[in-house]
């Protein structure tokens, strides 16, 4: 199984049925095996606050949710977390793409790289960091905190974790 | 007429529905006008009014209004390409266009210049987008929740605004009420 269906298949397992993306190139694959899944609603948006409003609404009509985005995304989405996500107390596993870590060729994305764990910090997020390809058996247990804890949760997922680009 | 006189007029209209308030002056408005569970009041962030009624509608059957306004569907324009591509026959957008940023002090908006949220929300997509005068919203509305369609209203109407108290409600009850109003109908 692909590190992509396997990703997928954790989702679907949890009941995730509502998924809004923004795509990033290391999150073609899953992004792609979301689309194809019948299980799941697949609703991309334009912008990562944009897409936590659809996820809001998705958990208050009575589907769990997901998004799936690009690190630079934080620097987009605080207001978004601490007014809604968090003020309403609402699950949302955000599935990121860490982007201007170990093997980055484009030197912008390293400038948000070294925001990105001090924002989510800062903003008191559970924050999961995928750096190897095992370190993704944590998912589904990662995806039943989140609806445990009904807090937005972040699972960063490196350059190495995709072996590359 | 003035966007708080609209929420007064649509009070038959929207009663017992899902009604999805934009943050501010209109949830304000409609808290202190017609209170019901199946109210979601926002009580921050600006502009996501359309993208959580879309959220809802697209995940349970029944009809959602979304109460949005010029200025904050133009700090999510995005919204409307979204609404566009995914045809939701139970969502009701209804902009009230004021063409005035209501709750910050009336500071005008693009919408009440040169743009039009009416051919913006055509060329986004969406095959039913009526725009109407105050005088016509109630007829506008109603007519929508019946339509085997959704639909997004642009309603124009004067800027201004009434004294009305904030919303003390605690968020997780607002939201618990409504979820409850929602898994209640839902087979």
């Amino acid at each position: 199984m692909t590190i992509h269906d396997q990703l997928v298949n954790d989702l679907v397992n949890n009941e995730v049925e509502f998924v809004t993306t923004v795509p990033c190139k290391q999150l073609g694959g899953v992004i792609e095996a979301i689309d194809k899944h019948e299980r799941i609603m697949h609703v991309p948006c334009n912008k990562e606050d944009e897409g936590i409003g659809l996820c809001a609404g998705a958990h208050m009509g009575g589907k769990r949710p997901a998004i799936i985005m690009q690190n630079t995304a934080i620097g987009v989405v605080v207001n978004t977390l601490v007014t809604l996500t968090q003020y309403y107390r609402m699950p949302l596993p955000m599935l990121i793409s860490y982007r201007g870590e170990l093997g980055e060729p484009v030197a912008c994305q390293v400038e948000m790289a070294v925001h990105t764990k001090a924002l989510l910090d800062q903003l008191l997020i559970p924050t999961y960091h995928f750096h190897q390809e095992e370190d993704a058996a944590e998912f589904d247990a990662i995806l039943k905190h989140t609806y445990m804890c009904n807090k937005p949760v972040a699972i960063l997922t490196d350059a190495t974790f995709w072996k590359g680009y | 007429m003035v966007r708080s006189e609209i929420i007064k007029l649509l009070v038959p209209v929207i009663q017992d529905e899902l009604v999805v308030c934009n943050i501010g002056l209109p949830s304000q408005e409609l808290h202190q006008t017609l209170d019901q569970p199946s109210n979601f009041y926002m009580l921050g962030t600006m502009g996501l009014a359309s993208s959580i009624g879309l959220g809802v509608a697209l995940t349970q059957n029944r009809k959602v209004i979304a109460i949005d306004g010029d200025g904050s569907v133009l700090t999510n324009l995005g919204t409307l390409a979204t609404i566009g591509n995914n045809p939701t026959p139970n969502l009701v957008l209804l902009i009230i266009d004021n063409g005035s940023y209501g709750s910050t002090g009336d500071q005008p908006t693009y919408a009440g210049a040169r743009t039009s949220l009416t051919e913006v929300a055509r060329a986004c997509g969406s095959e039913h987008v009526v725009e109407c005068d105050a005088a016509d919203a109630v007829e506008t509305v109603k007519a929508a929740l019946a339509a085997e369609h959704g639909t997004v209203i642009v309603c124009k109407c004067e800027s201004g605004n009434v004294k009305v108290p904030v919303i003390t409600m605690d968020p997780v009850v607002i939201k618990d009420r409504f979820m409850k109003t929602i898994a209640a109908t839902q087979s």
